[in-house]
């Protein structure tokens, strides 16, 4: 375990260095103001504070944002040590690939976490400050930063599963690109495509929500919505997440990280460097 | 005698239909300093990277120090310098050495151990400034970690001015007196000639040749050149002990190393008519690739 941490103190370094996490704090920040203030219009009509609507407009920026830093992060942690030829010198220690990949989670985790409570923190206390806030729209900001971070857990561990499987880290990096537009674009378009051709039918009703679901990336929209019914009213969100039980989403993002740890840490054992 | 630490027994590896290392057996003592020869492809590598446990071999065994390769006692016993290597660029030499002292579990005097490689100037600047030759240094200097009981260092001259050169064979030459097997794989010939104990060669996955300079010498039974160099006459003492003719003044021959001292007393036998002798033992490098090529046609040795 020390091993691991004196990976991650370095990999902290090197976040640090190459401003990874000074950029990423800044994206950010600077998405989660913008959002706050363009979203900040329907306050008055829908009869809820400014933190709820900003929370809502967060959510659904989180949902692309999230998975991209968190890929941005991890393509190139295995590759690029590959890459130079510093990984076998790197195993060659006695740290296992365990360690070496635990390590890197725990720093690419923390660098995100820091980007996320910096970014979504300050928007929200901008439209707390602004607009008014109340105890379930502050809760409601509490589990977005935290499924936010889950969500980037997701995307850093299968960051490393194709860092594992690509050949190079251009490679890795192409990859990763198609990773994300699987998970967060091409797969709800497919899901919608089926429902609109079933037309209500028995698909829509009893498959389609696990569907969901079962993409991390719809499993963390459908917890924030159904968390806090606000905030499902101001997404105009709430059909989909009703049809399931309450724990289904949770379930699904939580068992995420552990399913692309475990997929990472056995395409790095394939590894021969 | 000492027990080996690294014990190499028909080690055998295929990766698809080619055979990168057939039967393969080697062994290094403690202290001693052997290097490891062959042409590009030859296995020299892969060899290295199986004794790390970094790639399975098919069949056959290693043992390093009483473990098997990949286990964490062989990981902490055996040090590593890969070819070419290279580091993140946003560290600091002092970093990049502390993390590995950490992974080796260690206490380690990093400042001095890169003093000792030369960089103690360039302790604190990122290995992004470092040149090619001050990253070599710094491989080098976690070779020194925490005393290893094997060393295996993939061309290690690679990339060095000639003054860094001596200044890493200084370096083997002390972790061999520490007690540290050296395994050096290398195409540096005439520097592995005059530092190292035992020379291995590999061809095409096999082990050609395992034995000290002098022995290689011997299995080879290639000649010992002469050259006489005539006060007057060169054609007349071509004609008396045969060879050829070169260069108007001299006459040069070739003999087994078994007539040479024969050879030498007919030479001493005709005076003053000889001005210079010239003995030439064949060098490493007649000697590798002698061993190193493929073997010709009706060739048995």
């Amino acid at each position: 375990m020390n091993r691991a941490f004196a990976i991650a103190a370095c990999e902290m370094r090197i976040l640090q260095r190459n401003l990874w996490l000074v950029v990423a704090t800044v994206i950010m920040v600077l998405f989660a103001l913008a959002l706050t203030f363009a979203g900040s219009a329907p306050t008055g009509s829908l009869g809820v504070d400014m933190l709820t609507v900003s929370v809502a407009s967060m959510t659904t920026l989180s949902v692309y944002l999230a998975p991209l830093l968190a890929l941005m992060i991890s393509f190139d942690a295995i590759a690029g040590d590959a890459d130079r030829g510093s990984l076998a010198l790197l195993l060659s220690y006695p740290a296992s690939r365990g360690e070496v990949l635990l390590g890197k989670f725990m720093a690419h985790l923390s660098a995100l976490a820091i980007a996320m409570v910096i970014g979504f923190g300050s928007a929200g206390a901008v439209a707390a400050w602004s607009g008014g806030a109340g105890t379930e729209s502050l809760i409601a900001l509490a589990r977005l930063i935290v499924t936010s971070i889950i969500l980037g857990a997701v995307f850093v561990t299968l960051g490393y599963f194709i860092s594992s499987l690509a050949s190079s880290s251009t490679a890795a990096a192409g990859m990763s690109a198609g990773l994300w537009l699987i998970f967060v674009v091409l797969y709800d378009l497919g899901l919608l495509g089926a429902v609109v051709m079933d037309q209500g039918g028995s698909f829509t009703q009893t498959l389609f929500p696990w569907l969901m679901v079962a993409n991390p990336a719809d499993a963390f929209r459908v917890w924030n919505i159904a968390g806090s019914d606000s905030v499902a009213l101001t997404s105009g969100m709430t059909g989909a997440a009703s049809a399931l039980p309450v724990w289904a989403a949770p379930v699904s993002l939580l068992l995420w990280p552990l399913i692309g740890f475990g997929a990472a840490r056995l395409a790095f054992q394939r590894i021969e460097p | 005698m000492t027990a080996d630490v690294l014990k190499i027994s028909n080690a055998t590896k295929d990766r698809g239909k080619a055979r990168v290392l057939s039967d393969v057996s080697l062994t290094v003592q403690p202290g001693e300093r052997v290097a490891l020869l062959g042409h590009n492809g030859a296995g020299k590598s892969t060899l290295i990277k199986a004794v790390l446990g970094l790639t399975p071999i098919g069949s056959g065994a290693i043992c390093i120090d009483g473990a098997a390769p990949g286990s964490t006692k062989a990981r902490r016993a055996t040090a590593y310098l890969p070819e070419a290597v290279s580091f993140h660029p946003a560290l600091t030499g002092r970093e990049q050495l502390t993390l590995f002292a950490k992974l080796d579990g260690a206490k380690a005097d990093v400042a001095g151990l890169l003093d000792r490689v030369g960089l103690s100037d360039a302790l604190d600047r990122r290995i992004g400034t470092y040149s090619k030759g001050m990253r070599q240094r710094l491989g080098l200097a976690q070779v020194l970690l925490g005393k290893p009981a094997v060393a295996l260092l993939d061309e290690p001259t690679s990339g060095l001015d000639p003054i860094s050169r001596q200044d890493l064979y200084a370096i083997i030459d002390q972790l061999a007196g520490q007690g540290t097997a050296v395994l050096i794989a290398s195409h540096a010939l005439t520097e592995v000639e005059a530092r190292t104990d035992r020379i291995a060669i590999m061809r095409k996955g096999e082990l050609v040749a395992d034995d000290t300079l002098t022995g290689l010498s011997r299995r080879a039974g290639l000649p010992i050149r002469l050259r006489v160099r005539a006060a007057t006459d060169a054609d007349a003492i071509a004609a008396q002990i045969g060879g050829q003719r070169i260069n108007g003044a001299s006459v040069e021959l070739n003999c087994s190393p078994e007539d040479k001292m024969a050879q030498l007393r007919r030479i001493t036998d005709l005076g003053a008519a000889v001005a210079d002798l010239e003995i030439t033992p064949p060098k490493l490098e007649d000697l590798y690739r002698h061993f190193a090529q493929e073997p010709k046609e009706g060739d048995v040795s």
